[in-house]
């Protein structure tokens, strides 16, 4: 009892042979981790009690706060009460919900069908794909084709020219690899079709990768905000993150020539930074999902290519 | 990578017994007969790779035969076919441009910078990260270390700007003490160190994954053996743990080699006009404003090319020093 109480809390322990840490070993550890979480978390905490500032102490400080003393929504008030910012969101969060389902629909059905053991065309179809991990398209000839399919200033140019990351389609056929072979010969022998199989069997065994990989496209989707630059003219349909890239950051020292007048310029502190927080926000709320599945997803099947 | 593709001709296409007629010895022609038996078998995989295979078609392969436009003189209203055919005239103004080889050195810089300081970094994190025992405590710090990697490079530089900004925490906290305040992100010297810096901030925590999956997997024996042996925790660490965990490195490393000429490309354009061309110029940066902006696209698609060669070259070479080293490396 005592026994396994201890191990849950320790997990592995310490073992026998290994010696006692020196005192001063634990402490320079314990600083160490606690700086490493303090440089991750501070610029959070600092962007986030700049957003909740009263506008006033912001300005009376300098331009931040590392502690809002009169906590105020206002700043999200102003952004999500219509306006460029209420747009954009609306935007990236449509190209991040449609853009996942369809990446992960290509790349479930290849990596699927790559998956089968010899299956029409594997092989050479696999070097094909492989071969784009070591010569990926320039920008000037992927903006050419996306200019050639017709498909400057649409949202499917956000979408179309990413559909399917290489990494995780090798990552997925991977985990469908290592599903055991049994079930599909028992399932065949009931006169299963391969979509029956894909339905029945693949798809529920491989939850966690499927979490994983989806997390991915949803995450690159929001974050993304330079094919928008070089695709989408019209700024009314530009995503979050470019908008935030073209009139919060070149507000700062960052000023883009080319960025031109808006409201945004001139908003105050806590406006812009109410801005970075909602870009920052789902990233938050889907990473605790994300996270679960990191060591049983990406690692069995990231190790083994 | 093509390790997975040999296993799979390992397996023999007894493996699936769908298609009796598969295995069964053919008469005039069996090669031949046996791919139609596996064509007609396997049409419904092949269907289902269609909207990937498209994908990668138009838009890897389609690229790919795009690049074209470097040997071309590109006029847009004339499109591929009707531009002219100026063989190597863009690669000849590309290398004769002093601005190119001012990005090529900026970008050797960074990437050496990047090399030397973050490389290491993920892995020193990871030691310590696996030498903690309380295993909630190690979630716990994995869990937020980790979390940076998922922010997006405008959100990264937004969070650097609030606090080393000239209106940041930093030089409020300067300023408050009646101090210098100090001119960090829109200083061009100090340009190349901070790009280094934020890439260590945003994908240290992420890079400790790869590590820390090779540290489980040393056998614990060895640490028992040499610590019965005498060896201390230095000892046991050069003797042990570096020698298990060096296939992982020399991998890691080649795979950066063969990316020396990208370094950060979102990243560096969203502060590129902070600092200037001159501190903030890449090779990346330069195609865009060649081609993108400037509408220079033969003279960019031929930078962008260069790049692509150059890379997949030093993939080779780099793989080849690693098997040198008697290390496996990216792919035999």
């Amino acid at each position: 009892m005592k026994l396994q109480r201890r191990d849950s809390r320790r997990g592995a322990g310490r073992p026998a042979w290994q010696e006692a840490p020196h005192p001063l070993t634990s402490t320079a550890k314990a600083v160490a981790i606690v700086v490493v979480l303090a440089l991750v978390a501070v610029p959070f905490l600092v962007v986030i009690s700049t957003s909740l500032a009263d506008p006033a102490d912001v300005v009376a400080n300098g331009g931040w706060a590392i502690w809002p003393e009169h906590p105020t929504l206002a700043a999200y008030k102003e952004i999500l009460s219509g306006g460029i910012v209420g747009r954009a969101t609306v935007v990236s969060l449509g190209v991040t919900v449609v853009g996942t389902a369809l990446s992960l629909a290509a790349t479930v059905l290849l990596a699927y069908a790559l998956s089968r053991p010899a299956v029409f065309g594997g092989k050479p179809i696999m070097l094909v794909v492989l071969f784009t991990f070591l010569f990926p398209p320039g920008i000037i000839p992927a903006y050419l084709v996306v200019k050639e399919t017709g498909l400057l200033n649409s949202y499917a140019a956000l979408i179309a020219p990413v559909l399917v990351n290489t990494f995780n389609l090798v990552v997925m056929r991977g985990f469908f690899q290592s599903l055991p072979a049994e079930l599909y010969e028992a399932a065949r022998m009931d006169g299963a079709s391969e979509l029956t199989m894909l339905w029945r069997i693949t798809i529920p065994l491989s939850r966690a990768v499927l979490a994983v990989v989806g997390l991915f496209y949803a995450v690159s989707y929001w974050n993304s905000w330079f094919n928008a630059l070089i695709y989408i003219d019209e700024p009314a349909r530009w995503p979050l993150q470019l908008v935030l890239r073209t009139y919060v950051l070149a507000g700062g020292q960052l000023a883009d020539p080319s960025a031109g007048e808006a409201g945004l310029l001139s908003a105050p502190q806590t406006v812009r930074m109410a801005v970075v927080v909602l870009a920052t926000i789902p990233i938050v709320l889907v990473y605790p999902f994300l996270q679960r599945f990191f060591v049983k997803g990406v690692l069995s099947g990231a190790i083994k290519s | 990578m093509s390790v997975q593709t040999r296993a799979e001709t390992a397996e023999p296409d007894a493996a699936r017994p769908a298609g009796g007629a598969v295995g069964r010895p053919g008469p005039a022609t069996p090669s031949r007969r046996a791919r139609y038996q596996r064509w007609r078998r396997d049409r419904i995989l092949v269907a289902l790779m269609v909207p990937g295979l498209l994908y990668y078609a138009i838009f890897h392969y389609g690229a790919l035969f795009g690049s074209v436009l470097a040997f071309l003189d590109y006029v847009p209203f004339l499109g591929l076919s009707g531009s002219r055919w100026i063989g190597l005239d863009n690669f000849q103004r590309l290398f004769g441009d002093a601005d190119f080889w001012r990005a090529t050195v900026n970008t050797l810089e960074i990437a050496v910078l990047q090399i030397v300081f973050f490389f290491p970094a993920p892995l020193a994190l990871a030691l310590l990260l696996h030498s903690l025992t309380h295993t909630r405590i190690k979630r716990f710090v994995q869990s937020v270390v980790y979390l940076p990697h998922f922010v997006s490079w405008v959100i990264v530089i937004a969070l650097f700007q609030q606090v080393l900004g000239a209106t940041g925490v930093l030089n409020g906290f300067l300023a408050d003490g009646g101090l210098h305040t100090v001119h960090i992100l829109g200083n061009p010297d100090a340009f190349k160190p901070m790009v280094v810096a934020q890439v260590i901030w945003k994908d240290t925590g992420w890079g400790t994954i790869i590590f820390l999956a090779a540290l489980t997997q040393v056998d614990e024996q060895l640490y028992e053996a040499a610590a019965l042996d005498g060896a201390r925790p230095w000892r046991r660490f050069w003797h042990v743990t570096l020698p298990a965990i060096r296939p992982v490195i020399v991998l890691l490393l080649v795979l950066r080699l063969g990316e020396i000429l990208s370094v950060g490309f979102e990243q560096i354009l969203l502060q590129r006009d902070a600092v200037g061309a001159r501190a903030a110029e890449v090779i990346d940066t330069f195609v865009y404003f060649h081609g993108i902006q400037d509408g220079d696209f033969g003279l960019a698609a031929a930078a962008g090319l260069f790049k692509g060669v150059v890379g997949v070259v030093l993939v080779y070479a780099a793989n080849k020093i690693s098997h040198r080293l008697g290390e496996s490396g990216v792919y035999r």
